[in-house]
């Protein structure tokens, strides 16, 4: 059994050896390990890509005073302290690259994908280990090639996130020629890592289910991460072939993108947002999916309409495939392509609507326990509305064209990806801290870094669409160039003063991370009274997980279950009723 | 802080503004229905002691009515602005009396290029202008946007007026502007290291003054 892929049997593995300190922390095959594995990398890098926001900040807030400590920085980006207009372009360009690509997505998808997958099917580890423990090693260098580009002549890619060619296919337009090739081979290494871990979350999830855990008594989280993977699996080749492409224009001579020699700028635009929309949904269904597990569970009621929860989750995958054009408005693309984007974009609202009136439909006459990942989870739910909201405005063609490349995208894209993922895994971090570290956070210092945020956040970001509507474009280093951007200049200030607070309250939930891994409360097996099968097995759970094959006798979220005394019923309890799946045919 | 759109100066403002402001009175409602009721329903239903929350899992009618409502709302946004789009930058919209100008754009400079006194682009006594638009009001012009180098945006928040300029690609763009003035161009497509100040104007004539210009204009043009 030990060599079988798909080994079911948690005694290969509980039998095991001692494993040397570098194969059990280092180089684990353990699903577990590398989900804090990939926890540490991703905060790190949020770290840098916040630093990053910081400096963009000071510039557009106080366009003429040295960044503080701007000395320590090279002559090459900020002589004398003042940030240079290439060096912001370039801070553009590596915010976005790092916040997508190795903090948000690695925080949903490599952490929550490979800790809560297996510990919530009941299974002993992922399908792949060796290929798990693979993807974050590759994924780690690309991490490290990234920030590498910071240090070569002619500075880091400056052409945005997004590369629109030519500006990122030719040397000639930015002065960077090795950094722009560092960032295109980087995003090819990093899809390679996400391939490999989409593979074995499926498979995983297909074929490694407790008796008993049918598709529809898997937990939201589950699914979403099961969908997640079909779409990374799905989209990133097109990146990664893309990106190969453009590498190629650059190095070898090639000329897809390059319009003097029969190749077509416009065809960047769409490999990009081929991928790039569905990516979007890859960034924001791992957050719902988590937050529909802690709403359930702080409101102490069954999710409010699951089955339609999980077809409003298929359906933004697929229609995710067919909103690209919604990026490319304005670019040049045939107008009456426009027309049709904009219908799909509308109708792809209505399950993110659907996905909000049944999270709300969940508390309705709940008993709601206000923890501190509930807190961060209704968090989530009030600020993706206003990012979905936003989104109808860009939506509508017209009202785009005059919104589009201002800071009313800058406002939408952060109230989802900010207000949205990040308050979600802010809200996964702090609901499975105790299963990952065996220990509790501080619950006041929690609380306290919730509100804070909450407010700093809503105050640096939501202003941005009132510099949107005034015409404030994105992306641009010194707003005081222009005279109808002049009477914008104490907003800006404003949101940048609230920026570096938000940044700064990110310090309390550090040290509560950091000091309840040493000092925190042991935890119990089951903190939340929750039902899922992670909450039946010690805090860590050991190497394996299940001491021995669990069983699984109904859904996710039977909270306040009239069968029963407590307000809760795990998933593997069994009743006088129930009847074993093997016997039931499942 | 202000959710109002800034005066516009041409015919396509009211149009985008309209709609504009249709949204937000639209997702205004639909964002105080959605805080609201979780201001409410966390206050009404926050755990006490001796309560427990109703067993309760779903409810078909409520699936259809959520799912219907923002559906039809949002196609009728959808069709709403169809036609709008289809009049601003529709394959055949562009009015067959709009003047002609040719717009050669690169780092980072807008180059306007007029029709002289022979009304035809492309002919000798046509002449250029950096980084000065010079139109007539009330009356519609066409943009033909040539980039040069990388892609840039051409960008009058007066005029309600975006389009890329794409290498390679022969994009054309109209308005008409409604008021006398001056306003200013942007670049709002990250395009290198100046892009931020990738600045023009554009000048707005009454009638008789932009034939004065013109003519103006020509006769200096000629004897240089």
């Amino acid at each position: 059994m030990a060599t079988s892929a798909v080994s079911l049997e948690p005694a290969a593995h509980t039998e095991a050896h001692e494993l040397s300190f570098l194969r059990k922390y280092i180089f684990s095959t353990d699903h577990k390990i590398i989900g804090i594995q990939f926890l540490l990398m991703s905060f790190v890098f949020l770290l840098f890509g916040g630093l990053m926001a910081m400096m963009m900040r000071w510039q557009l807030g106080f366009p003429d005073r040295p960044l503080p400590a701007g000395q320590l920085l090279p002559e090459t980006m900020a002589p004398g302290g003042i940030l240079l207009p290439e060096f912001y372009n370039s801070l553009v360009t590596m915010h976005g690259t790092i916040m997508v690509f190795f903090a948000i997505m690695p925080l949903l998808v490599g952490v929550f994908g490979n800790f809560l997958i297996p510990l919530k099917i009941g299974a002993p580890d992922m399908a792949f280990p060796r290929l798990n423990m693979a993807s974050f090693w590759v994924a780690f260098s690309a991490g490290i090639l990234m920030m590498a580009g910071f240090f070569v002549e002619g500075g880091h890619a400056a052409a945005g996130w997004t590369a629109y060619a030519p500006l990122s296919a030719d040397p000639e337009w930015t002065g960077v020629s090795g950094g722009q090739q560092i960032w295109l081979l980087s995003i090819a290494i990093l899809g390679l890592a996400s391939i490999m871990g989409a593979l074995n979350y499926i498979t995983t999830v297909v074929n490694l289910r407790a008796p008993g855990m049918t598709w529809f008594r898997m937990p939201l989280s589950i699914w979403s991460l099961f969908i997640t993977a079909i779409l990374v699996l799905l989209a990133i080749p097109i990146l990664s072939g893309a990106a190969i492409m453009l590498f190629f224009d650059q190095t070898i001579g090639t000329h897809f993108f390059d319009w003097t020699d029969g190749g077509q700028v416009i065809l960047w635009q769409h490999l990009f947002w081929y991928f790039g929309h569905p990516e979007v949904y890859i960034l924001i269904l791992p957050a719902m999916g988590m937050v529909s597990d802690i709403i359930a569970n702080g409101s102490r009621k069954p999710v409010f309409g699951y089955h339609s929860m999980v077809f409003a989750l298929i359906s933004i995958a697929f229609l995710g495939w067919v909103v690209w054009g919604h990026h490319m408005f304005q670019s040049g693309m045939n107008p009456t392509l426009g027309m049709t984007f904009m219908i799909s974009t509308m109708i792809i609202a209505v399950p993110s609507a659907i996905k909000v009136f049944n999270w709300m439909g969940t508390m309705w006459r709940g008993n709601i326990r206000f923890h501190v990942p509930m807190l961060h989870a209704v968090g989530f739910v009030a600020m993706f509305v206003i990012g979905g909201l936003s989104g109808i405005f860009m939506a509508s063609t017209p009202v785009d064209i005059y919104i589009h490349d201002t800071y009313f995208i800058v406002a939408h894209i952060h109230y989802v990806l900010f207000g949205g993922s990040l308050f979600a895994i802010f809200a996964a971090v702090t609901y499975w801290y105790p299963k990952m570290f065996g220990r509790m956070m501080n619950s006041t210092l929690g609380k306290i870094h919730f509100w804070l945020t909450f407010l700093f956040y809503n105050l640096t970001f939501f202003p941005m669409h009132d510099l949107g509507i005034a015409g404030h474009m994105r992306r641009i280093y010194d707003p005081s160039q222009y005279e109808f951007l002049q009477p914008l200049a104490p907003l800006n200030r404003f949101i940048t003063v609230s920026a570096l607070l938000l940044f700064t309250v990110q310090i309390l939930f550090a040290v509560n991370f950091v000091m309840s891994w040493f000092n925190g409360k042991k935890a119990p097996e089951n903190p939340w009274d929750a039902n899922g099968l992670e909450w039946t097995v010690p805090s860590p759970p050991p190497h394996g997980n299940f001491a021995k094959v669990p069983t699984v006798y109904r859904g996710p979220y039977e909270y306040s279950s009239p069968l029963v005394e407590d307000d809760f019923l795990p998933q593997t309890r069994k009743l006088a009723s129930d009847v074993d799946p093997a016997a039931a045919g499942l | 802080m202000s959710w109002i759109l800034p005066p516009g100066a041409s015919t396509f403002a009211g149009d985008i503004d309209f709609l504009y402001y249709v949204i937000l009175v639209i997702t205004g409602i639909a964002f105080v229905v959605v805080e609201v009721g979780l201001l409410v329903f966390a206050i009404k239903y926050r755990a006490r002691p001796g309560r427990k929350a109703q067993y309760i899992q779903g409810s078909i009618k409520a699936e259809i009515i959520w799912t219907a409502v923002p559906a039809v709302t949002l196609v009728i946004i959808g069709l709403m602005s169809g036609g709008v789009w289809n009049h601003i930058k529709g394959r055949n919209s562009i009015p067959p009396n709009a003047i002609p100008y040719e717009v050669h754009v690169k780092q980072f400079e807008w180059n306007f290029t007029y029709r002289g006194p022979d009304g035809q682009l492309g002919t000798a006594d046509d002449f250029t202008l950096r980084n000065q638009l010079h139109i007539p009001v009330n009356r519609p012009v066409e943009l033909q946007l040539i980039a040069e180098d990388v892609i840039h945006s051409f960008f009058v928040p007066a005029f309600r007026v975006k389009q890329d300029a794409v290498p390679g690609m022969d994009i054309n763009v109209w308005f008409e502007a409604t008021e006398v003035g001056e306003y200013e161009i942007a670049c709002a497509e990250l395009c290198g290291l100046g892009h931020y100040r990738m600045r023009a104007r554009v000048i707005v004539h009454s009638a008789e003054d932009y034939q004065q210009w013109l003519s103006d204009r020509s006769a200096a043009a000629d004897e240089e």
